[in-house]
């Protein structure tokens, strides 16, 4: 059974398509810099390794027991206080070291002071899905997070508030920096500054319950222009097509409009995300599955297709009422 | 010196019928005070739990061995890693560390019992019955999901999750009541063997002419004493939030998800200490023996272990580095772990330097020795990597640290475990474990580990955090993580061919003999296995290798010892 397994998981990392949110590809000051600090710390650890590994194995070939000397106890040898010393002392000495390296790049990250340019978001962790807030720019948007590249030039660091509504989080994208816990009742703080515009990937990594592996997240790095552009359209009220109007009493009088708001109607509410702009994100359910009109309809059927035990509940309206609502939903751009 | 025995009558006999002597027979197991019983009790124990929190751990790795996979529930994928992290602590690191201890540190020290064996049978006895109350909830549990329904909140158990507005049904309780009990039984255990050490030991038995394991077994029970004590507070706390009202972890209502971390931390950080110090003392009666050595240092290596015992209680919050600590408690819990690296690189040095000039005879106890001192090598390197805390914000969680703590709890406990059960087997049953076998178990479990541990490293700098049930297949995680499986599955085939060992040797084992390793410390100077009385005539001894004295009258080790 799993050689089957292997056959069939083996082609996707053939298909050479991959995202590998690995922290040995940093992309943002954070994370260059620990990058560094990792290599200088695996210069030192690599050391020892080599050296000690070497004695081992020295050990290992040079005094087994060998045919020709049976019978006889080798010297019995009790201790040495001058060998004793020096492998306390040099052990020592590269503590002092690797700790001098580390408490520079600690206060380096973690008091680096906010720039006025810096944008302001606040990341609400939930079960199982983020909530991204820009108190500045008026904007609430969900699971995708948007922020402008950010050059020397002009720089400009995202400052991220982390809080939680329910239990603990964290946020952890690999390539913008390491991770920094949600916990609720005790706000956080975190920064990052991508260099290069694309597409970054994480996900929670505190174990937050039954979903916790697909509560995904996707931070999109836009050119200033383009961000400028995604910051106009967030801003906007949700479209109003006469042609989904149905769709649109469906969602106000069900109970979506009990947790989820859109902006220009009577949905106000704050459980689950924000859909004003929808369909301007790649996918639904924290990243679970792509937001296209088949996956919006089994996910308004039985959100455990995609994710069982995701706090959604299915909604129970007939065939025509989800055709409407989805019909409504695509048009939220 | 107790080279001879006295016949002293047994139970006389009566003439019982079969099936009364079998009863009887598993009646004198469930009545017993004898440290060497209740030592065997916690080893077949510790050996049952590991293989149903290993069967756990298989389930685990057939669900992660492909992306997206169906194999496992994430209700049942949850209650498995959570239960698989607290057998394996609990159930099976506790129980072995206290098991070699109960039935050797007597023997080494030339006692008749443990100073309390009435509360050794009561501390041996709570333990077993949390672990079964544990396993109760997989069927009496009534869950969020229906009856059945096993502690689901990982093994570290985070408040707020752990609150009734998040986990409802009992599965939680099932957790904390579980370890409040085997926490009882810990701390028995650990006064126990304290109160043995400082009174029981035999004439000429000075604390520096103690066998290291025991001098590491005293360690680690001071030690269970300060860690196992925040534990049950912490689990009487919960408890009382969940059914008194209370608030301490409750968010919701003012209580601090912080302050539980804290409280597990404190317990948990030198909790891998007490596990790992124990399986130091094997390697120290291990090593010596097959290398034809007295053991390099000894005063260093029972200061380096107290040392370590000190600085343990120290580093917990490096479990904390991403839960927003100012940065100078970051940069001393950077410092503060660094250091633990200190005496245990000293212990390294010392047991390659006992190795250094020796005669090494690689049966199967070094082979396991061996093995762990590289690997423990490898373990104290990584955790000096996660200790500096920028990159730990990165590593945190992820499946690098998943690899780390398996270096040390398999790579290095584990395998110490095994070299013992390969030590002191033939003094437990008076019968010597297959050689074939033990090598097989040996190199497939060094083959399995290696494939698992050393993979899980990649995949975790690669981006995957624990705890997850299924993974995107995009991202570049999918042949490692076959790999990791596939090593896994070797490795549980290591371990059934020392349960066959274990069992076929018991019935058909070549005679062991007093002392089959020509060994030198005081257990192995009675008959295999031994009698009730351990010794006939209590022994004297002059050095820290008594057997040695005698069988070298004429170069004995207390002319040299310092």
């Amino acid at each position: 059974m799993l050689t089957l397994a292997f056959m069939r998981a083996a082609p996707s990392v053939a298909q050479g398509a991959l995202t590998t949110p690995s922290i040995l590809a940093p992309a943002s000051t954070p994370a260059h810099e620990t990058f560094a600090l990792s290599q200088f710390v695996l210069v030192i650890t690599g050391t020892i390794f080599v050296v000690v590994g070497g004695l081992l194995a020295f050990v290992i070939i040079r005094f087994h027991a060998r045919k020709t000397d049976a019978g006889h106890e080798p010297a019995q040898i009790y201790g040495g206080t001058q060998v004793e010393l020096a492998w306390t002392v040099i052990p020592v000495l590269t503590v002092v070291v690797l700790f001098l390296t580390t408490a520079r790049v600690i206060f380096a990250i973690q008091d680096a002071p906010e720039p006025k340019s810096a944008l302001d978001v606040t990341v609400v962790g939930h079960q199982f899905w983020w909530e991204f807030r820009y108190p500045k720019l008026g904007i609430v948007t969900a699971n995708e997070l948007h922020i402008p590249a950010s050059t020397s030039d002009a720089p400009q660091p995202a400052y991220l508030q982390l809080l939680s509504a329910d239990v603990d989080h964290s946020f952890w994208v690999p390539q913008l920096g390491g991770k920094t816990d949600l916990i609720p009742d005790h706000p956080n703080q975190m920064w990052i500054d991508a260099d290069k515009p694309g597409l970054y990937l994480g996900q929670c990594a505190q174990f937050c319950g039954i979903e916790h592996a697909k509560m995904l997240i996707r931070v999109y790095v836009d050119t200033p222009q383009g961000f400028d552009a995604w910051v106009k359209n967030q801003q906007q009220p949700a479209m109003d097509d006469a042609a989904v109007a149905a769709g649109r009493r469906v969602f106000e009088s069900e109970a979506c409009a009990n947790c989820h708001t859109i902006v220009g109607t009577s949905a106000h509410g704050t459980f689950g995300p924000d859909l004003t702009h929808l369909m301007s994100r790649a996918t639904i359910a924290a990243g679970a599955a792509a937001n296209t009109p088949d996956n919006l309809r089994s996910w308004i059927e039985d959100p455990n297709t995609f994710k069982p035990g995701a706090l959604m509940p299915a909604m129970q309206l007939s065939d025509q009422e989800t055709d409407e609502v989805v019909a409504y939903l695509t048009t939220l751009r | 010196m107790a080279d001879q025995t006295f016949p002293i009558p047994g139970t006389p006999d009566v003439g019982l019928s079969r099936g009364a002597a079998v009863l009887e027979w598993l009646h004198s197991w469930v009545v017993t005070v004898d440290h060497k019983k209740l030592g065997i009790l916690y080893v077949v124990y510790a050996i049952f739990f590991m293989l149903v929190a290993g069967a756990e751990a298989m389930a685990i790795r057939i669900q992660l061995a492909i992306p997206h996979n169906h194999f496992l529930s994430p209700e049942l994928y949850n209650e498995f890693f959570t239960m698989h992290g607290t057998t394996m602590v609990f159930l099976v690191g506790m129980t072995f560390i206290f098991g070699f201890g109960n039935y050797l540190v007597p023997l080494m020290i030339g006692a008749r019992d443990m100073a309390f064996p009435r509360l050794n049978a009561f501390s041996f006895w709570m333990t077993a019955f949390g672990g079964l109350l544990l396993y109760y909830s997989f069927i009496g549990g009534f869950g969020l999901y229906g009856m059945g329904s096993a502690p689901d909140v990982t093994w570290w158990a985070y408040a707020p999750l752990t609150e009734r507005a998040f986990s409802p049904g009992h599965n939680t309780d099932y957790w904390a009541l579980a370890l409040i009990v085997t926490g009882f039984g810990t701390l028995g255990a650990a006064i126990n063997t304290l109160a043995t050490v400082f009174s029981m030991r035999c004439r000429g038995m000075t604390l520096f002419r103690m066998p290291l394991f025991v001098w590491l077994m005293t360690v680690t029970s001071g030690l269970t004493l300060i860690t196992i004590t925040p534990l049950t507070a912490a689990q009487v706390m919960l408890t009382i939030d969940r059914y008194l009202g209370g608030h301490f972890f409750d968010t919701q209502a003012g209580g601090s998800a912080t302050v539980w971390m804290h409280f597990f931390w404190i317990f948990g950080h030198p909790e891998v200490y007490v596990l790992i110090l124990p399986a130091f003392g094997i390697a120290s009666e291990v090593i010596p023996v097959f290398s034809r050595k007295a053991i390099f240092g000894y005063p260093a290596m029972v200061a380096a272990s107290i040392g370590i015992a000190f600085v343990s209680l120290s580093v917990w919050a490096h479990h904390m580095f991403t839960i927003g600590m100012t940065s100078v408690s970051n940069a001393f819990f950077a410092l503060s772990t660094m250091m633990v690296g200190i005496p245990t690189g000293i212990k390294i040095f010392n047991w390659i330097a006992t190795m250094w000039g020796g005669k090494i005879r690689f049966a199967t106890p070094m082979l396991f020795c061996t093995a762990f001192l590289f690997q423990f090598l490898c373990a104290g390197l990584t955790g000096i990597m996660l200790a500096v805390a920028p990159w730990n914000w990165q590593l945190h969680n992820s499946y690098f640290v998943i690899a780390h703590f398996h270096y040390t709890l398999t790579g290095s406990f584990v395998f110490c475990m095994f070299a013992g059960i390969y030590y002191w087997y033939p003094k437990v049953t008076g019968r010597m474990l297959s050689e074939t076998l033990g090598k097989w178990h040996f190199w497939l479990f060094f083959i399995g580990f290696h494939m698992t541990f050393d993979t899980m490293h990649f995949v975790g700098i690669l981006g995957m955090p624990r705890s997850i049930y299924t993974y995107e297949p995009d991202r570049g995680w999918n042949t490692l993580n076959m790999i990791i499986s596939v090593g896994g599955l070797i490795q549980a085939i290591a371990v059934l061919i020392l349960a066959w060992n274990l069992i076929d040797s018991f019935l058909h084992g070549s005679a062991a003999g007093n002392d089959p390793w020509d060994a030198w410390t005081l257990e192995w100077s009675t008959p295999s296995p031994p009698p009730p009385y351990n010794f006939a005539t209590d022994p004297v001894v002059r050095s820290r290798r008594p057997l040695w004295d005698i069988k070298h009258p004429n170069d004995p080790d207390w002319k040299y010892e310092r």
